[in-house]
């Protein structure tokens, strides 16, 4: 459900059964002693970078940006009914 | 890399790389050729240089795009369905890059799906094939950036490394692969894999070619907050006189000899040979296959079928554009992928696999931390074997990743590394090894390779 994926019973089937060699392979892990170790997230330790709250000229516009959406109306991208 | 001139002019340069790419369509390289703004920026170059004027530093130099970097020119796929292809409305910064010197884009060239996979038989349009032997596969995810360098295509390929993608396939067809240390190049306007390994680098036929490109690309970007500021121009040459070699790899056959012959060599040459005991490393492939696929299954979750690339024509509910649009439009391996991810951050799993891998993520970087304090770089292998055979893993995934094993560690730890080209099988496939050092030791490497492993 998390992946959003609509799949045929064949292939959810084929994906299970590799899902759970990958599993398998990466619960090695388990033996590795990883207690009062910090987690790394990002490599330089990076946090959060700030730039000045300024609007800059983009390089894409939004008639740009709305033309690559598979259904557009009046500015605006178009979806089905939702309600 | 022959670069236009008075006497060789871009137009010709450019004309004879794709002819060349057009009498090698059977490797299948190329995903769509770039052929008329190839021509019209060749002209352009050797206008200016008629005129006189600077044509930059890459002047006409023709060179291959893996199709997961966006630009204005052609359309990119990341060799999926779901991009149907893009036409993007901005450019990669190093695209960007490499152009405001004269650098002439001729195609896009193939890879694994979204940079999925160690051989390019996961794209969307059929696998490439080795530059050696037909019958087997180019390596991946770049399988088309090498093949294209291997058969003197291109001078150069660009290429995305986020566990062995530029190494993999440069050791498998004979040419040099960088991944510089992350954050050296901007990653705008390249299609996201795994934000905390991915790295842009490049494929070229010397470590002096790769060295003029990255005095090009790298640098800070404003548009990618992880860029560091420039240290590849202003960073000193160091003087290498150690060099460590991994006890903990299991290395057989002819990959064995041929670094057993490498380590002789730099003996000959004055070098100290340090053995390094690194027993974490042999996790570090497990470590991979948790966190990249966490972070690949937020980056895919962009793929919507909505804003922009492929929608399901068939879609009646919001629920089915997002399901059937997904299912179509990526591949087995980005599929598997994104459901590891998925799992692997899902709530009831977080701690014991998750966060278990960004511990032993520090583990494995400190680890190497350690080894850096014995040795000045780390000589190892890229891959437990030459190139496969087409067909051969694809049916099982674990057995393709662990393709990875050797490659994979450097990425998780952010260091840069070199593919270079050693020898050949008795068979006649490349043989490559890879050369490793600390964070932002980029240009010691490649200087140490173009001045001592020749």
């Amino acid at each position: 459900m998390l992946s959003n994926f609509s799949l045929e019973d064949a292939e959810a089937e084929a994906l299970g059964q590799d899902l759970s060699q990958i599993i398998e392979y990466i619960s090695q892990l388990d033996e590795l002693d990883t207690e009062g170790i910090e987690p790394t997230y990002q490599v330089f330790e990076m946090e959060n970078v700030w730039r000045d709250d300024e609007i800059k000229a983009q390089e894409a516009d939004r008639e740009a940006l709305l033309a690559l959406a598979p259904e557009a109306e009046d500015n605006q991208i178009k979806v089905p009914k939702v309600l | 890399m022959q670069i236009a001139s008075k006497e060789v002019s871009a137009t010709s340069l450019v004309k004879a790389a794709l002819e060349k790419a057009k009498r090698c369509e059977n490797y299948n390289i190329f995903i769509s050729l770039n052929e008329e703004a190839a021509l019209k920026k060749a002209q352009e170059i050797d206008e200016k240089i008629k005129k006189g004027e600077n044509p930059g530093k890459l002047a006409g130099v023709p060179y291959a795009l893996k199709d997961n970097f966006l630009s204005k020119d052609g359309n990119t796929t990341a060799a999926s369905k779901i991009l149907e292809p893009l036409k993007s409305p901005i450019t990669a910064t190093s695209v960007k890059k490499l152009e405001d010197e004269g650098a002439i884009m001729i195609g896009r060239v193939n890879m694994d799906a979204f940079a999925h996979g160690s051989s390019t038989e996961n794209s969307y349009f059929g696998p490439t094939k080795n530059s050696k032997d037909e019958a087997r596969v180019a390596g991946g995810s770049s399988g088309g950036s090498a093949v294209a360098v291997a058969l003197d295509i291109v001078e150069f390929a660009t290429g995305t490394d986020t566990g062995g993608s530029i190494r993999q396939p440069a050791s498998f067809n004979g040419v040099y692969g960088f991944k510089p240390t992350y954050g050296a190049i901007s990653r705008y306007g390249v299609v996201a894999m795994a934000s905390s390994t991915d790295c842009v680098g490049f494929f070229a036929k010397s470590a002096e070619d790769i060295d003029l490109l990255m005095s090009i690309a790298a640098g800070q970007d404003p548009y990618d907050l992880t860029t560091l500021p420039n240290y590849y121009e202003t960073s000193e040459v160091k003087d290498v006189k150690k060099v460590g070699i991994i006890k903990d790899f299991d290395v057989k056959g002819e990959i064995k000899e041929a670094l057993e012959k490498e380590v002789e060599d730099l003996k000959a040459k004055g070098i100290e040979i340090v053995e390094l005991e690194m027993p974490t490393l042999k996790y570090a492939l497990a470590v991979y296959y948790i966190v990249v696929p966490a972070e690949i299954s937020s980056n895919l979750s962009r793929y919507d079928g909505i804003r922009y690339g492929y929608r399901n024509k068939d879609a009646k509910s919001l629920d089915e554009v997002y399901g059937k649009s997904r299912s179509d439009g990526f591949m087995p391996e980005n599929k598997r992928r994104i459901m590891i991810g998925n799992f692997v951050l899902s709530s009831g799993f977080y701690d014991a696999y998750y966060l278990k891998a960004q511990k032993a993520r520090t583990l494995i970087i400190k680890e190497y931390e350690k080894a850096f304090s014995k040795c000045d770089f780390i000589l190892s292998p890229v891959t437990p074997n030459p190139a496969f055979k087409l067909g051969e893993k694809t049916s099982d995934p674990v057995s393709m990743y662990l393709e990875d094993v050797m490659s994979v560690p450097i990425n998780l730890a952010g260091l840069p590394s070199l593919a270079f080209p050693v020898s050949e099988t008795k068979d006649g496939l490349s043989l490559g090894l890879q050369l490793i050092g600390p964070r932002r030791s980029d240009k010691s490497l490649l200087d140490f390779a173009e001045r001592r492993l020749k």
